[in-house]
């Protein structure tokens, strides 16, 4: 892509960037009204409804319930996949390409279908509306997220630097603890809060599975959202988007967003990006 | 990871992640499968039995294919929207500043991972009644003398659905734009090959398998996409998931409901293994 852009692109793209930006943007403005019906902030801005969202337990429960199942099931997710990402990356056996398909597949199997088959099943072993049956399902579905980034920070590695340690001298613990791991925390860590991301924005699948007891935040406010529409529940939205804003920023000064997200294929590769984000560089060096 | 070991011992580093899959993923999707197989009424609920009653049913009841056509049309024009939009966003965007690059691709990206009941509660905000936010802007600029009806539409659902899925595209395409080596760009325009034509024979071509593949992605998530034809689409304009939410939390016809998700399941790994047959064909036919 040699050519700069013309005036007639610039402006498809001003117009662009404002249709994905906007309705984010309308839940942000209408979360700040004075006013008790929805509308745009016109007379000064409040923050009533972020107070108001305090009366509300539900919210606040289902809150918590997304915060705790987000960490439980994402750190679950690193610790099954890190090993798992390590034997994919080393060892050649029969039924591995079968193996790390089976872990890449909840990408692929349609949301709802896994909501299906995990309302089915926790109702026949009976752990339907469970934390534990939440947790479980929630690890199923970000395990692919949490494995794609540790595979390639794995599969990335340059091979010298492990030679260079046994060569030193150091023994298989220490190669793995102060060599290997070091080098694929980058990915392990993006890994961790995109998994959690995914958890704690889900709403396809845990509809089938949440009870009153155990809704998740999206699930609290998809049901709200299905009877009535005011304020209180765009200000609730308004501090998802905070949250996910806050972990994408962090993502973004770590490692590169857009390079997590296309699966770790430039996390190795920093030169293949425009910007090379600040810890990759600190790393180059490092190494 | 230099030595690659052949031997089994790598089971034991994947074998709890197998298990937790085997245990909680394989087994559960099996009696969804069995379920489609067993018998339903109000009074008595689910027996386990051998039965293609479930099956006839819906295949045989022009209300259920009414909304699988509706699925169908959803995803297509979806696609196609994310596509034409999409693919020269994409471009215009590898062409900026490397600087706005990095910042455009984060505004364009990020919104993939916002909450996508915090997405759609943005259109249902912009569409609105009367006075909606599109409509108003629509008028002002004389598009349109009276407002549109948005919210409970398929127009309204699928320009939302179009938002909600555009990052995939975008990052489809980005990854194969990265690919491009702009030598092969320069050696046409030095060949005296005019810009349109770089466009449509030297670029275009190279951009294809991402263009594709991301297609695909949009298409199958399109098709399978719960929250936002629920919210925006409303209880009227039903499509296969809001359909199988009803069965399996309203009208309780597990069973009927677990038909219903084969026949998704199977509907789009039809569409998408014929769409990827096609384009292996095309791509076979291009190096003869």
């Amino acid at each position: 892509m040699t050519r700069s852009n013309g005036p007639v692109a610039l402006l498809f793209h001003v117009l662009f960037v404002v249709f994905m930006l906007a309705p984010i943007v309308a839940v942000c403005l209408v979360a700040l009204t004075p006013e008790s019906y929805l509308s745009l902030p016109t007379n000064g801005l409040s923050l009533r409804w972020f107070r108001a969202i305090l009366q509300y337990p539900e919210f606040i429960r289902a809150g918590w319930t997304s915060l705790i199942l987000g960490t439980v099931s994402s750190t679950i997710a690193v610790a099954l996949a890190v090993p798992a990402a390590f034997g994919v990356a080393r060892y050649r056996f029969p039924g591995r390409d079968a193996m790390a398909g089976l872990f890449l597949s909840p990408l692929m199997i349609p949301e709802i279908v896994l909501g299906v088959a995990f309302l089915r099943f926790f109702n026949v072993i009976g752990l339907s509306g469970s934390m534990l049956g939440l947790i479980l399902a929630h690890v199923i579905i970000v395990f692919p997220f949490a494995m794609r980034l540790t595979l390639a920070s794995a599969t990335g590695l340059d091979p010298r630097v492990e030679q260079a340690a046994i060569s030193l001298g150091a023994g298989r613990r220490t190669v793995f603890f102060r060599i290997i791991l070091p080098l694929i925390l980058p990915g392990i860590v993006s890994g961790w809060m995109l998994a959690f991301i995914q958890s704690f924005d889900d709403v396809t699948m845990t509809v089938f599975i949440a009870t009153p007891g155990t809704e998740t935040l999206p699930v609290r406010m998809f049901a709200y959202i299905q009877d009535n529409i005011d304020p209180l529940v765009t200000s609730v939205s308004a501090c998802v988007i905070v949250i996910t804003i806050v972990a994408l920023w962090i993502i973004d000064r770590l490692f590169g967003l857009v390079g997590v997200l296309l699966g770790g294929t430039t996390l190795n590769h920093p030169s293949a990006s425009g910007a090379r984000p600040p810890l990759m560089k600190k790393m180059r060096i490092r190494r | 990871m230099s030595r690659v070991v052949k031997s089994g011992a790598g089971w034991i580093w994947i074998g709890p992640a197998a298990l937790l899959f085997l245990g909680i993923m394989v087994i559960p999707l099996v009696m969804t499968f069995l379920l489609t197989f067993y018998s339903w009424t109000p009074t008595t609920g689910i027996t386990p039995d051998h039965t293609l009653a479930n099956w006839s049913e819906v295949l045989g009841d022009p209300y259920f294919r009414g909304i699988f056509l509706r699925t169908l049309q959803y995803s297509v024009f979806t696609t196609l929207l994310v596509t034409l939009v999409g693919v020269p966003e994409a471009i215009i965007i590898a062409r900026l500043s490397p600087r706005w690059r990095g910042l455009c691709l984060l505004a364009v990206i990020g919104p993939l991972l916002v909450s996508v009941v915090a997405r759609t509660l943005g259109w249902t905000l912009l569409f609105g009644g009367n006075n909606g936010l599109v409509n108003q802007l629509l008028m002002y600029l004389g598009v349109i003398r009276f407002p549109l009806p948005f919210m409970f539409t398929s127009t309204g659902t699928v320009i939302a659905l179009a938002h909600v899925l555009m990052p995939m595209m975008i990052l489809s395409v980005s990854a194969s734009i990265q690919k491009l080596n702009p030598q092969i760009e320069n050696a046409a325009s030095s060949l005296g090959a005019p810009y349109p034509v770089i466009m449509r024979r030297i670029i275009l071509p190279q951009l294809m398998p991402g263009i594709l593949s991301g297609v695909l992605i949009v298409f199958a998530m399109a098709a399978s996409s719960f929250a936002t034809p629920a919210i925006i689409g409303g209880r009227r304009l039903k499509v296969a998931t809001t359909l199988i939410y009803d069965e399996f939390t309203n009208t309780l016809n597990w069973p009927r409901g677990a038909v219903i998700v084969v026949l998704l399941l199977v509907g789009l790994v039809a569409v998408l293994g014929g769409l990827n047959m096609l384009i292996e064909r095309r791509n076979r036919g291009a190096f003869q």
